[in-house]
């Protein structure tokens, strides 16, 4: 801050253009992270991430060295758009890398529209809505969004399982719509019949009703709810006898319920999920990256593997980086060239190539996996396929897309998508 | 506790002379601040300091006055705020009814004001920790019902770019004028909190918070007298809320989620409930170390993410050393200074 403020004094007192002087100066980067709440350990893994990145680029991009800002939220978009403004106005920052939530997100698209001499780069938030409802044209994401994480699955399960006939009980908010949308939507055109939705309040604990009214002729039943939630359905769906197959959201088939104790959650072994890692990827890219992180933090410092949120913050990070060397740091004009290099070029990152659309929303690839044993009496999560080149309004035309509705309880229409309903 | 003196002995001076030297200092610095803090300062520390110190007044004055600790306030202010997404403009045009702005203010004030008193008359049944308690559970069901309700609260994603009106060609989220507008707000909110203690409404509440029953065999109205305080206080919580709104340019279950209702507790407690400038010290307080304690760790070499731990001990460290708040602390050194500069007067200051 001082030194930022002698610079700025000493380039008028001198008259030097300060397009000149900008060049020297570092780029400061915002870390926007959620540390306080549910997501505060992944919000953590993000900000090593970022570091992780930054160190392996020399601490540098385009010739002037990157400084951080790290402002925690605490999921909230009120606090979100508050911590935006502070390193905006406060802490005087180039770009940000941020937000992690959905929510948030959605919040940050708005107020990036209020600073657009300024480029947020998306952490890890999901909502469909912050790139496809009025995108700001300063937001980049260069992950999937949550119904893209869904993407793949429905053919999955039709094709190599045989269940076309399916349950789904999912969490009633935006995230468990928008991730549910992604697999309706592959599931119906890949023919499959959806008999019933449930749709349960975040933070449920009760499932009896939902499992006594569970339809008997169904193949599977999907499951979109996460953490706690998940392990108490586990729990509750064993004890009423877990007679059928088990499908799960990107959410479900996280560490806390693989490690989570009693034998419930052996309903999960066979479970195929869908999402924008697998751990066990073979690809080099992959490998490295793992290996790269495990080397830069002691193992009481971070988690086995990098955990999804990390993955986000080091892809954004890289994104920022690259952009900056293609610019030689050149941050003037509004950053407009800046902005153009992100829009414009293929990021090579270790989850594949990744391209952003007209609404700088990243194109790339879902992993299918499945809930393994793995040999020690727990459970992993095992690569089984990958869907590359899942776009924004997964493989179908804008027009049919925006037909379709945003997601909510009843949307996507199984039956206009050529699967059948109820 | 508001101590009525007796000014009808001696000549009455000028009201104006009345003002202490301090008030007009505070008042001075606070109009002029434009001119020498950023626009960081102005829109989003003392902004913010002004929009919860109105809404933690409002607990202030049910508190201090009624002897009754709501923590429904912060749950009335999201109410407003949601009134004015809701029949004002939002980004969310299937359920925003894009009304004028001079028809959804008083809406909002309005509703809000009606939910407080609800939520009020419910409440003024019971005492002490039974009154936090329904407050807090009824607080939380708004909390959850707004984030399961779509079809008026479009639950969990709440309503997005709800901003002020344009109003005299002035854009209020400017940093400037929503400094003024803020402090304008406060300043009215202060005033009227001021004149109704004072007022015979104001004495006969604080009659009913230290003795119901004389109260009541009086002549007085207790349950009335309390409902009405729940009344006034939602009508100031109400403004609080709708400026918060328009700071946030949204709103969301999580403006009025558990922690943000225990926030308003304890910035008016760290403030001090006795008297009506204590919830805007405590709002200054809360909007420092929440704004800077992240910047203060990194500064030390610390971590960052230990930031709750600096805000915790920061509070911490004012209840221990000062139950009533920092108020209390002010007022205990005013008075020792007192008995040192006058000795005669010994310790009954």
């Amino acid at each position: 801050m001082r030194k930022a403020l002698i610079a700025s004094i000493s380039a008028l007192a001198l008259g030097l253009p300060s397009g000149a002087m900008a060049q020297d100066d570092p780029v400061r980067i915002g870390i926007l992270v959620a540390l306080e709440g549910a997501f505060a350990e992944g919000g953590a893994d993000g900000v090593r991430n970022v570091e992780l990145a930054i160190e392996q680029a020399g601490g540098s991009a385009g010739g002037r060295e990157i400084e951080t800002v790290v402002a925690p939220t605490d999921t909230t978009p009120d606090t979100t758009v508050r911590q935006a403004r502070k390193l905006i106005e406060q802490d005087e920052v180039d770009i940000i890398i941020g937000p992690l939530s959905g929510s948030e997100g959605i919040a940050m698209r708005d107020f990036a529209k209020t600073i657009p001499d300024h480029t947020v780069i998306n952490g890890i938030s999901g909502a469909l809505e912050t790139t496809w409802v009025d995108p700001a044209e300063n937001f980049f994401r260069f992950n999937l969004d949550g119904a893209q994480w869904g993407a793949g699955l429905g053919t999955y399960v039709v094709e190599e399982k045989g269940w076309d006939r399916v349950a789904t009980v999912a969490a009633d908010y935006s995230f468990g719509y928008t991730n549910f949308l992604g697999f309706a939507v592959d599931f119906c055109r890949a023919g499959g019949t959806i008999v019933e939705r449930f749709w349960v309040p975040l933070g449920s604990s009760d499932f009896g009703g939902v499992i006594a009214a569970m339809p008997t002729d169904i193949d599977a039943i999907y499951l979109g709810v996460g953490g706690t939630d998940a392990i108490n359905f586990l729990n509750q769906y064993a004890q009423a006898g877990a007679d059928t197959n088990l499908i799960g959201g990107t959410i479900m088939a996280d560490q806390t319920v693989l490690t989570s104790r009693g034998r419930a959650k052996e309903a999960l072994i066979g479970t195929p999920t869908s999402g924008p890692l697998a751990e066990d990827n073979p690809d080099p890219a992959w490998q490295d990256y793992v290996a790269a992180y495990r080397d830069a933090f002691p193992e009481d410092e971070r988690f086995p593997s990098p955990s999804l949120f990390g993955v986000g913050y080091y892809v954004a990070t890289l994104a920022a980086i690259q952009a900056l060397n293609e610019v030689d740091g050149d941050l003037s004009d509004g950053q407009a060239a800046f902005q153009e290099a992100l829009a414009t070029m293929p990021l090579e990152t270790p989850l594949g190539t990744v391209t952003l659309n007209e609404n700088r929303q990243a194109t790339g690839s879902v992993f299918i996996n499945e809930v393994v044993e793995d040999g020690e009496g727990g459970l992993k999560n095992e690569f089984k396929a990958r869907q590359d080149d899942v776009n924004q309004t997964l493989g179908m035309t804008v027009e049919a897309f925006t037909a379709m509705g945003l997601p909510s309880r009843t949307t996507p229409d199984c039956n206009a998508l050529g699967g059948n309903e109820g | 506790m508001a101590v009525v003196e007796d000014r009808r002995a001696g000549v009455q001076p000028m009201w104006v002379e009345r003002i202490p030297p301090v008030w007009w200092a505070l008042g001075l610095i606070l109009l002029t601040m434009p001119a020498w803090a950023g626009d960081f300062i102005l829109f989003q520390v003392m902004g913010w300091t002004f929009i919860l110190g109105i809404i933690a007044l409002s607990l202030m004055f049910l508190a201090g006055y009624g002897g009754m600790v709501s923590l429904i306030q912060m749950s009335v202010a999201a109410m407003a705020g949601y009134m004015v997404a809701i029949f004002g403009a939002s980004g969310v045009a299937e359920i925003s009814m894009g009304l004028p702005w001079w028809l959804y203010i008083p809406i909002a004030i309005g509703v809000a004001a009606l939910f407080g008193t609800i939520v009020g008359a419910l409440a003024v049944r019971t005492a002490g920790i039974y009154t936090i308690m329904i407050t807090l559970a009824i607080a939380s069901a708004f909390f959850y019902f707004t984030r399961q309700n779509y079809t008026i609260f479009n639950g969990y994603s709440g309503f997005n770019l709800v901003v002020p009106p344009q109003l005299f060609g002035v854009d209020w989220r400017q940093a400037v004028p929503f400094y003024y507008l803020t402090l304008g707000c406060a300043a009215i909110c202060y005033a009227a909190v001021v004149y109704v203690s004072r007022a015979p409404f104001g004495l006969a509440l604080q009659g009913v918070r230290d003795n119901p029953r004389r109260m009541a065999a009086l002549g007085f109205n207790v349950t009335a007298h309390r409902v009405a305080a729940y009344t006034f206080a939602s009508v100031i919580a109400a403004i609080g809320g709708i400026l918060l709104v328009w700071q946030n340019a949204q709103i969301a279950p999580g403006t009025a989620g558990i922690p943000a209702v225990i926030d308003i507790l304890v910035i008016a407690v760290v403030g001090g409930i006795g008297r009506p400038i204590g919830p805007f010290i405590g709002a200054l307080i809360y909007v420092v170390l929440s704004t800077f304690s992240p910047d203060l760790l990194t500064a030390f070499g610390l971590s960052g993410e230990r930031f709750n731990l600096l805000i915790g001990l920061g509070f911490l460290a004012v209840v221990f050393f000062s139950p009533d708040g920092v108020l209390g602390l002010w007022e205990r050194w005013q008075a020792r200074r007192a008995r040192m500069s006058d000795p005669l007067k010994g310790g009954g200051a």
